[in-house]
C-alpha cells in the first residue's frame, strides 16, 4: 500500500513538472502571405528560430495573397481572434498607422521586452516607410523589393536582338518589342503589379508627384495627382502596345510571372523579388536590368519599395509580446537578413546585411542582383520619391487596376481612365480622412 | 376551395409557430436589423471607432457610377442565366420525354452537374478558359480568336453566365421533365387527332400546362442568379475586369470584406433587402395571377 502511494505521488509530481514544461514554451502566431518558393524560405526562418532557443514557438500560417492576409487580420481583430504578428504589405501601412490601438509600435514592443534593437541599422529608404514623422518605428520591415526589368535572353536572340542591348529607356524597349513582334514572338512584353510599377514607381522614378502633400506623408488631406501628361503618355503607350499585341495582360498581381518563368514572355517588369521563382524555374538564360524611363526627362530619380512589414497586434499578454519581440529581433539579425536577401532578391533591409552580401562576392557571381539596391538608393530622395502613405490604398489600387484594364482593352484613352481613377480615388481618400480624423 | 383549419385557443398554434419565429428572428430579423443600424455609421476597419453619418452612406453609393452600373450588370447577368438555363433545360426535358427507353439514364447523367458546388464549377470552367493553360482558350487561339476574360468584360460575363447556368440546367431539366411526364397523354392525343402538329401541340397545350412549373422555376432561378452565384463569380473573375461582372451581392462582399468599407457595405445590404422585397411582391401579386394551376 505504501508502495502504491509512492508511485501515485511520483506520477503526480512528474505530471506537474511536465505540465510546467509545456506551459513554459510560449506559442505565438504569425499570419503571412507567402506561398511557393518564398513560403519555403519563410518556413526555413521560422524553423531556425524555433530550434535556436527553447522558450518560444512561432507558428506561421498563410492566409492567401497580401490583401487577403490583411483582411483576414482585420476581421480577426474585430472578433478578438487575431495573431500576434501580421504581415501587412506596404499599401496597407497607412491603414494600420491610422488604427492606433490595434498594434503595439515596434519601438515600444522592443523596449518593453528589453530587446536590443537599433532602428538606425535599417536602410533609411526602407525604414522611412514604417516610421512616423517624429522618428518612431511602428513596424518591422520584412521583405522589401523594387521593380526591375527582367529579360529572357534566349527570346531576345530568337527575335534577332542583341541580348545585351541597351534597354534603359521606354523608347528603346519599344523598338525591341517591334522587332520581337515582327519575328513572331507571341508575348514580347508583360508586367506584374500595374499600379505599383507603372504609376507609383513611375512617379518616383521621374520625380513627379503621385499624390499631393508629399504623396500623403504630409497629411490625410492628400489628393491623387497621377494624371499628369507624363503619366498619361506612359499608360497610353502601354495601351497601344496591348492593342498591337506586343503587351499581353495576364492579371493584376504577379500572374505574368508564370508566363515569364515558362519562357513565353521576352521582357517583363516585375519586383526584384521575382528572383527566387525565376532562378528556380527558368530553363533559359535571364538577365536583370534597371527599370526603363523616359529619356526626355532628366536622369531617373530612385524607385520606391513594395513588400511588407510585420506588425505586432495589440491585446496580447506580456509573455507573448516578449516572444514576438524575440522573434522579430531574430529576423533582423545580419546573417538571417543576408541569406534572405540572397535567396529571394528582396533588398537587404539592414545596412549590415547589404555589406555582408557584398563582401561575400555574391553580386559578382550573380550579376544583376545588386541593381535593385542601386536603383533604390541612387539619389537623395525627394518629396516625390520617398514612398506613399495613402489611406484605403488597397481599394484605390483596385480602382486604378480597373481603369487600366479599360485602357488595355481599348475601351478608354489613358486620359479618360487616369482622370476617372484620380476622381474615384479622391472620394475614397476623403472617406478615409473622415473615418480617421 | 380554400382549406382552412381552425384551432381552439392560442397555446398550440403559438407552440407550433415558435420554432419558425425563432429561426426568423435569429437568421433574418437580427442580421437585417444590424445591417440597417450599421448603414448609418462610418466605422474604421478595425472597429476601434465609429461615426454616425446619417444617410451619407446611401448618398455616397447613389453618386457612385460603378454602384449604379452594378444594377445593370445584375439584370443582364440574372436574365442571361435564367433564360439560357431554362430554355436549355426545357429543350433537354422535351427530348428526354420523347424517349421510350432509357430516359432514366439520360435523367441521371443530366442531373450530375447539379451536384457540383458553384465554387467548384467556377474553378472547372476557369481551367477550361484559362489564358495560360486552358483547353478551350487554346483551341480558340487556334481558330484565331483571342480569349482573355481578364481583360474583356463581355468574355468575362459570358464565362460567368456559362458557369452559373451550367449547374442550373440540371435543376430546370428535372422540374420540366417531371412537368412533362405529368401532362396526361390523352390531351396530347386528342390534339393530335384534331390535326395539330407537334409544334402546335407544344406551344398551345404543353406550354400552358407547364406554366406553374415555369413560374416556379423563374422565381427560383432569379433568386439563384441574384444570391447563389457568388462562388462562381469569386472564383472566376472576382468581379472584374473593370467591375463588369460585379453583381450587387458581389459588391456587398467586395466593398465590405475586401475594401473594409463596412458602412457602405451595410447600406448596400439594406438597398438589396428593399429590392428583394419589392421583387417578391411583384412576382406573387402580378405574375402569379396569369398562371394556371
Amino acid at each position: 500500500m505504501k508502495h502504491l502511494k509512492a508511485i501515485i505521488a511520483s506520477i503526480a509530481l512528474f505530471a506537474m513538472f511536465a505540465g510546467t514544461a509545456v506551459q513554459a514554451k510560449v506559442e505565438i502566431q504569425w499570419w503571412h502571405a507567402f506561398g511557393g518558393r518564398l513560403g519555403e524560405l519563410l518556413d526555413e526562418q521560422v524553423n531556425k528560430f524555433n530550434a535556436s532557443q527553447n522558450k518560444y514557438t512561432v507558428v506561421h500560417t498563410r492566409k492567401g495573397n497580401y490583401s487577403e492576409t490583411l483582411n483576414a487580420g482585420i476581421a480577426a481583430f474585430r472578433a478578438g481572434q487575431h495573431p500576434n504578428i501580421l504581415m501587412v504589405f506596404e499599401v496597407g501601412t497607412a491603414s494600420l498607422m491610422a488604427a492606433k490601438g490595434a498594434y503595439v509600435p515596434m519601438y515600444q514592443l522592443m523596449k518593453d521586452a528589453g530587446q536590443k534593437f537599433n532602428p538606425k541599422g535599417f536602410v533609411s529608404a526602407v525604414s522611412g516607410y514604417y516610421t512616423t514623422t517624429d522618428g518612431k518605428m511602428l513596424s518591422m520591415p520584412y521583405n522589401s523589393s523594387t521593380p526591375v526589368l527582367w529579360v529572357n535572353k534566349d527570346l531576345m536572340k530568337k527575335a534577332g536582338l542583341d541580348p545585351e542591348m541597351d534597354l534603359s529607356t521606354w523608347k528603346k524597349v519599344g523598338n525591341a518589342l517591334d522587332a520581337a513582334k515582327a519575328k513572331g514572338i507571341d508575348m514580347p512584353f508583360c508586367t506584374c503589379w500595374h499600379s505599383w510599377i507603372h504609376l507609383e514607381n513611375f512617379s518616383a522614378y521621374h520625380d513627379i508627384p503621385f499624390a499631393t502633400k508629399a504623396n500623403g506623408f504630409g497629411g490625410l488631406d492628400t489628393e491623387l495627382a497621377f494624371n499628369s501628361p507624363v503619366h498619361i503618355k506612359h499608360i497610353q503607350t502601354l495601351g497601344k502596345w496591348a492593342q498591337e499585341g506586343k503587351f499581353k495582360y495576364m492579371g493584376r498581381r504577379n500572374e505574368a510571372g508564370k508566363n515569364f518563368r515558362a519562357g513565353e514572355c521576352m521582357l517583363m517588369t516585375e519586383s526584384s523579388a521575382g528572383y527566387a521563382g525565376i532562378k528556380k524555374a527558368a530553363k533559359f538564360e535571364f538577365g536583370i536590368r534597371h527599370l526603363p524611363y523616359y529619356g526626355a526627362t532628366k536622369a531617373p530619380q530612385n524607385t520606391i519599395i513594395g513588400g511588407s512589414s510585420l506588425w505586432a497586434l495589440s491585446g496580447k499578454s506580456d509573455e507573448e509580446n516578449k516572444a514576438t519581440a524575440a522573434f522579430l529581433a531574430f529576423l533582423s539579425r545580419t546573417d538571417i537578413q543576408a541569406k534572405w536577401h540572397q535567396d529571394t532578391g528582396y533588398l537587404g533591409v539592414t545596412t549590415a546585411a547589404a555589406k555582408k552580401t557584398k563582401s561575400s562576392g555574391f553580386y559578382k557571381s550573380n550579376p544583376g542582383t545588386d541593381l535593385a539596391g542601386i536603383q533604390m538608393m541612387r539619389n537623395k530622395v525627394t518629396q516625390n520619391s520617398k514612398g506613399l502613405r495613402l489611406g484605403s490604398f488597397d481599394q484605390i489600387r483596385g480602382i486604378i487596376d480597373e481603369e487600366m484594364e479599360g485602357v488595355y482593352s481599348g475601351k478608354k484613352t489613358a486620359q479618360v481612365a487616369l482622370d476617372s481613377a484620380v476622381r474615384r480615388g479622391n472620394v475614397l481618400l476623403r472617406r478615409f480622412e473622415r473615418a480617421n480624423k | 376551395m380554400e382549406k382552412r383549419v381552425f384551432f381552439k385557443g392560442w397555446k398550440l398554434p403559438l407552440l407550433l409557430v415558435t420554432p419558425q419565429l425563432i429561426i426568423s428572428a435569429v437568421f433574418f430579423f437580427y442580421p437585417s436589423g444590424q445591417a440597417i443600424w450599421n448603414s448609418l455609421f462610418l466605422p474604421d476597419p478595425f472597429g476601434l471607432k465609429t461615426e454616425f453619418v446619417g444617410l451619407d452612406n446611401f448618398r455616397f453609393l447613389l453618386s457612385d457610377s460603378y454602384y449604379l452600373a452594378s444594377f445593370k450588370t445584375t439584370i443582364i447577368f440574372s436574365v442571361a442565366v435564367t433564360i439560357s438555363s431554362m430554355l436549355i433545360g426545357l429543350y433537354l426535358a422535351a427530348l428526354a420525354d420523347r424517349l421510350i427507353k432509357g430516359s432514366g439514364v439520360y435523367q441521371t447523367l443530366l442531373i450530375w452537374p447539379y451536384a457540383i458546388a458553384p465554387a467548384i464549377a467556377g474553378v472547372l470552367w476557369l481551367f477550361l478558359f484559362n489564358g495560360n493553360i486552358g483547353l478551350v482558350s487554346w483551341y480558340l487561339k487556334g481558330l484565331g480568336y483571342e480569349w482573355n476574360h481578364n481583360l474583356d468584360g463581355d468574355q468575362a460575363m459570358f464565362l460567368v453566365v456559362l458557369a452559373s447556368a451550367w449547374g442550373r440546367i440540371s435543376y430546370n431539366f428535372l422540374f420540366f421533365f417531371a412537368g412533362l411526364q405529368a401532362i396526361p397523354k390523352s390531351i396530347l392525343e386528342a390534339a393530335a387527332i384534331d390535326g395539330a402538329s407537334f409544334w402546335k401541340r407544344f406551344m398551345s397545350v404543353v406550354i400552358p400546362l407547364l406554366s406553374p412549373i415555369t413560374f416556379f422555376l423563374l422565381v427560383v432561378n432569379i433568386v439563384y442568379a441574384f444570391f447563389d452565384t457568388f462562388g462562381v463569380i469569386h472564383t472566376i473573375t472576382s468581379g472584374g475586369p473593370e467591375q463588369s461582372t460585379t453583381i450587387l451581392v458581389y459588391k456587398v462582399f467586395s466593398d465590405g470584406f475586401v475594401s473594409q468599407d463596412l458602412g457602405s457595405s451595410a447600406a448596400q445590404s439594406v438597398i438589396l433587402l428593399i429590392l428583394v422585397g419589392v421583387l417578391t411582391v411583384i412576382q406573387f401579386k402580378y405574375i402569379e395571377r396569369k398562371v394556371h394551376y
